[in-house]
């Protein structure tokens, strides 16, 4: 995993009667806080002991029964404030997420599905796709993925990556159908198509290419060429254009090639 | 018997559940002045694999309210905090209206998707 692992404050609200603040304020203030990306919990009471004191920030709305103040969690007044105020006020103090960049847009494997085949290790040129110790394929640099690109759950022939926060079925993690599995039987396996070994295959027609174009160069055919691939590439997998844009050079992917060649025959040793 | 732990994803980083379901689900529990815990973002909880996903997926009763089970389940496996294979029921905000979610929720007779009944 790439991603940072700090922890989010966690705000208590008090439920009850007696409460300054309605249910509809303190639904507002959740939302609000939630936004912020703070966790929320509301509670009866206090809870007595917290293995996230340090984290816990406690809004005190009480009227008639108030939180019991003893365990030294801060203590954030909500006494006439209005819950957006209320909101800035305690994001001030925690420790949320506003501000940060990345879309939580990642791969999540369905092991029920996977069969490890490793098509989507062999697919990503973003290195979000590594191997366990135990040779299972995993989700390793998640932050390295493309937002909104959702291209390896589509070469996936079981079907077993999802991307929660896309769109469409099965994708999206709804419950696949027997329709999405035969539809991904179908589709051909790249690397038999190419001959088993898709790196070996590229090498050697990135070299055949070389020596094709130093003959009879041209360019602007290639270029076109180029873009039209992408533009089925992106048709065909729903590809955003950033993500093309970001697409390795040639040599780049050579390189990689040649990193997992070398990790496959360590591993085979 | 102790009553289910109720945990609500507010799916805050993105715009694939309907801002009025998670309105109407979130003022519906502070109705009820039940407890719960309400989390951001689910999947971004998975990407740092926050520790709080296992206290959450501790044995015992515990009601969702987030997106597709499928996707709930293999989220939490994917932070380390495998949910238990019993007393779980998730609801999908994605496709289900605020009151058949609040319903549930709240319902002593439960309902929803266990996760592992989605594949």
């Amino acid at each position: 995993m790439s991603v940072a692992t700090a922890r989010r404050s966690r705000v208590v609200l008090q439920n009850g009667p007696g409460n300054r603040l309605s249910p509809t304020e303190r639904a507002a203030l959740a939302q609000l806080l939630l936004e912020r990306g703070l966790e929320v919990s509301c509670r009866n009471s206090l809870p007595s002991s917290d293995s996230r004191e340090g984290d816990t920030i406690v809004v005190d709305s009480s009227g008639d029964a108030p939180f019991e103040s003893s365990s030294g969690l801060p203590l954030v007044n909500a006494g006439g404030a209005d819950p957006a105020a209320l909101a800035e006020a305690i994001h001030a103090r925690g420790k949320g997420t506003a501000g940060t960049a990345w879309k939580p847009w990642f791969p999540v494997i369905d092991y029920s599905r996977c069969t490890n085949c490793m098509q989507c290790l062999s697919f990503c040129l973003f290195d979000v796709y590594g191997v366990s110790a135990d040779n299972k394929i995993q989700v390793q640099h998640q932050s390295n993925c493309k937002t909104d690109c959702p291209a390896c759950s589509r070469v996936c022939p079981e079907v077993a990556i999802m991307f929660p926060k896309y769109r469409h079925g099965p994708i999206n993690g709804e419950e696949v159908k027997t329709d999405d599995v035969r539809r991904e039987v179908m589709k051909v396996d790249i690397s038999a198509l190419l001959g088993g070994d898709i790196y070996a295959l590229l090498r050697d027609r990135s070299v055949k290419s070389k020596s094709r174009f130093s003959k009879e160069r041209d360019d602007e055919r290639a270029l076109k060429e180029r873009q039209n691939c992408l533009v089925a590439l992106q048709r065909d997998l729903d590809v955003p254009p950033e993500v093309l844009a970001a697409l390795p050079s040639p040599d780049e992917i050579l390189a990689k090639a040649e990193q997992a060649r070398s990790r496959r025959l360590k591993s085979e040793v | 018997m102790s009553r289910p732990r109720i945990l609500y994803c507010h799916c805050a980083f993105a715009k694939v559940v309907a801002p009025e379901v998670k309105a109407a689900v979130l003022a519906g529990l502070s109705e009820a002045d039940v407890e719960f815990d309400a989390v951001p973002d689910l999947c971004e909880m998975a990407s740092r694999r926050d520790d709080r996903l296992r206290d959450l997926a501790s044995p015992g009763q515990l009601r969702i309210a987030a997106c597709y089970p499928r996707a709930v389940k293999w989220l939490f496996a994917a932070a380390g905090a495998e949910l238990p294979e019993s007393g779980v029921r998730v609801w999908n905000m994605r496709v289900e209206t605020a009151g058949t979610v609040l319903n549930g929720l709240l319902d002593s007779n439960g309902g929803g998707s266990h996760p592992e009944a989605a594949r």
